[in-house]
């Protein structure tokens, strides 16, 4: 009778890649980053630069149809010479602005009482409250907007208790309304947290030094929560800047993205690329500033 | 620093205000959806369960839901592993441009839906792809991408790297490590980024409306066209509703899962 010894078994492929893969870190390096990066520079970067250049492609005048590698400024001028194009950037970035400012009106005052005046149990129960409306459908909420405001709504009911009647689905003060609802909790949330963030030891300080609670809040609470502010900002700010549904649905002032929309299924796709770079120009010097400010880590 | 008798009144009743304003809208909805008249006039002319049935047995209702599924379960499983890809690059390797990579993986969700939507579909038809299910989840992928990372390098940044050493050295490759240690310590963290991701797809309409082209429909895409018919309005009441409904299921598993943690992760 013989014993037989079985071999060590031969390491499996994945095994035999792990291990010659281990001393080399650059090479890892790349295979994690070859999907995510290059996948998000060939979609997104490649689709934000084929718009860059119909931008500069004309459009044959009788087909409507861009001609690739015509170059010519041709939508600029046509941008540069009708002033509506300048009224509605004008108006699209003043109501980013307004929203931007009411949301934080409201959230401030909110955030802080959940972060340090309710107690554990009402803290986690607002919340909740909180996240629940941001978790509910865009077009739900601003369908809900639409059927409140419109003739014969709840709005118009309301008015009608003092001989008025309400603004309709015209006025631009709608969309400043509805805009400021859909991205009241994008607010709301991330300073909350930089409420929560501030240790209570630095107020206490604050008022041992002699700080007035109106002092501390003004010098030590409010530049803390800044960052968190700037982050908020950031969603509140582009998130009007780029809507084109909810101005077109509760009123009859049109945005930038409206425009963009309009233009890109009219068929002049030069003067939408070309308008489109106004908001990217913004957004994309906003962002670097509120990196700047540590908004990015309040995320 | 201690509030003042005055000053937390104040607040309490800021609090009630902005409470107030955040719900309205949903609870007009809700009542509506029982609305026995056509009209949408305030106050509503009776109660009736008749809509319910005729948005059930709607087919333009239920290919939407369907689409819309399809779409948010495909795009969230990309952006999951695209974004744990990226999130382990970044958080557990030093190189240059390292900081630039948050950067741009934010810039789809920072920059405005409209310039996503417009730049996706100006390449699609340069390139000559037709639109369809695939052109909308790509469309939702870019801006998915972010929300899984977000999380996941938030859960890397707090787990301690010994036990994946322990297990290198009880001779475990990397790959066994990272399936065996990492992932399951990333769980909840996926799950979290998985249900922000599919709720965000499944709503999306500024980037969809471009990417879809003129013959697919999801539930946004639904509603959009059926609000300005007037006589599809009682449906889209009962569509409203059931989503109002639905959107406290992922509040309630985020929650669950997170302890409030990630509550104030966006």
């Amino acid at each position: 009778m013989t014993t037989q010894t079985t071999p060590a078994p031969r390491p499996s492929p994945l095994r035999r890649l792990g291990t010659w893969l281990y001393p080399r870190q650059r090479l890892q390096l790349g295979g994690l980053l070859v999907l995510p990066i290059g996948g998000l520079f060939v979609v997104y970067f490649g689709a934000l630069f084929i718009l860059l250049l119909n931008a500069f492609w004309a459009k044959d005048a009788f087909t409507g149809q861009v001609e690739p590698f015509s170059w010519t400024v041709a939508a600029f001028r046509e941008l540069a010479g009708n002033d509506v194009y300048r009224t509605v950037a004008v108006r699209t970035i003043g109501v980013a602005i307004a929203v931007t400012i009411t949301d934080a009106l409201l959230a401030l005052p909110i955030a802080y009482y959940m972060a340090r005046i309710a107690s554990p149990r009402v803290r986690g129960i607002l919340v909740v409250a909180v996240l629940m409306p941001l978790w509910a459908s865009y077009l739900v909420k601003v369908y809900a907007w639409r059927t409140i405001l419109q003739g014969g709504g709840l709005v118009d009911w309301a008015f009608g208790w003092f001989g008025m009647s309400g603004p309709g689905l015209d006025e631009l003060i709608n969309s400043w309304l509805v805009l400021s609802y859909l991205w009241l909790p994008y607010m709301i949330l991330p300073i909350f947290a930089g409420f929560e963030r501030i240790p209570r030891s630095l107020l206490e300080a604050s008022g041992d030094l002699g700080g007035r609670p109106s002092t501390t809040f003004r010098r030590v609470v409010l530049p803390l929560v800044f960052p968190a502010l700037v982050a908020g900002s950031i969603f509140t700010f582009s998130l009007t800047l780029g809507d084109y549904i909810t101005p077109d649905l509760v009123s009859d002032a049109k945005f930038i993205g409206n425009v963009i929309y309009d233009n890109s299924t009219l068929g002049n796709l030069p003067l939408a690329a070309a308008y489109s770079l106004i908001p990217i120009v913004i957004m994309v010097v906003y962002l670097l500033a509120a990196r700047r400010l540590g908004a990015f880590e309040s995320l | 620093m201690t509030e003042s008798r005055g000053t937390r009144i104040a607040l309490k009743a800021a609090t009630a205000f902005v409470l107030g304003f955040l719900y309205l809208p949903l609870v007009i909805l809700v009542i509506y959806a029982f609305n026995s008249s056509r009209i949408q006039s305030w106050p509503p002319q009776g109660f009736t369960l008749h809509w319910f049935g005729e948005a059930l047995n709607n087919p333009q209702v239920r290919t939407a839901i369907i689409n819309s599924l399809t779409v948010a379960t495909v795009a969230t499983a990309v952006a999951l592993v695209l974004g744990t890809l990226a999130a382990l690059a970044v958080q557990r390797y030093s190189f240059f441009g390292r900081d630039t990579i948050s950067f741009l993986l934010v810039l789809p969700i920072a920059l405005p839906g409209v310039i996503t939507g417009i730049a996706l579909q100006t390449s699609f038809v340069t390139l000559g792809v037709d639109f369809g299910l695939l052109t909308i989840v790509v469309g939702h992928a870019t801006f998915c991408v972010v929300i899984a990372y977000n999380n996941v390098i938030a859960r890397l940044r707090r787990l301690p790297r010994s036990p994946e050493e322990a297990s290198a050295d009880l001779g475990a490759d990397m790959f066994t490590s990272f399936r065996r240690i990492t992932l399951p310590s990333m769980g909840t963290a996926l799950l979290s980024g998985a249900l922000l991701a599919f709720a965000l797809s499944f709503d999306e309409i500024i980037v969809t409306n471009f990417t879809a082209g003129a013959s697919t429909q999801t539930v946004p895409l639904f509603i959009f066209t059926a609000i300005q018919r007037p006589t599809e309005l009682p449906v889209v009441n009962v569509v409203a509703f059931v989503l109002i409904l639905v959107s406290v299921i992922p509040v309630y598993i985020a929650t669950r899962i997170s302890g409030g943690e990630s509550a104030g992760k966006l």
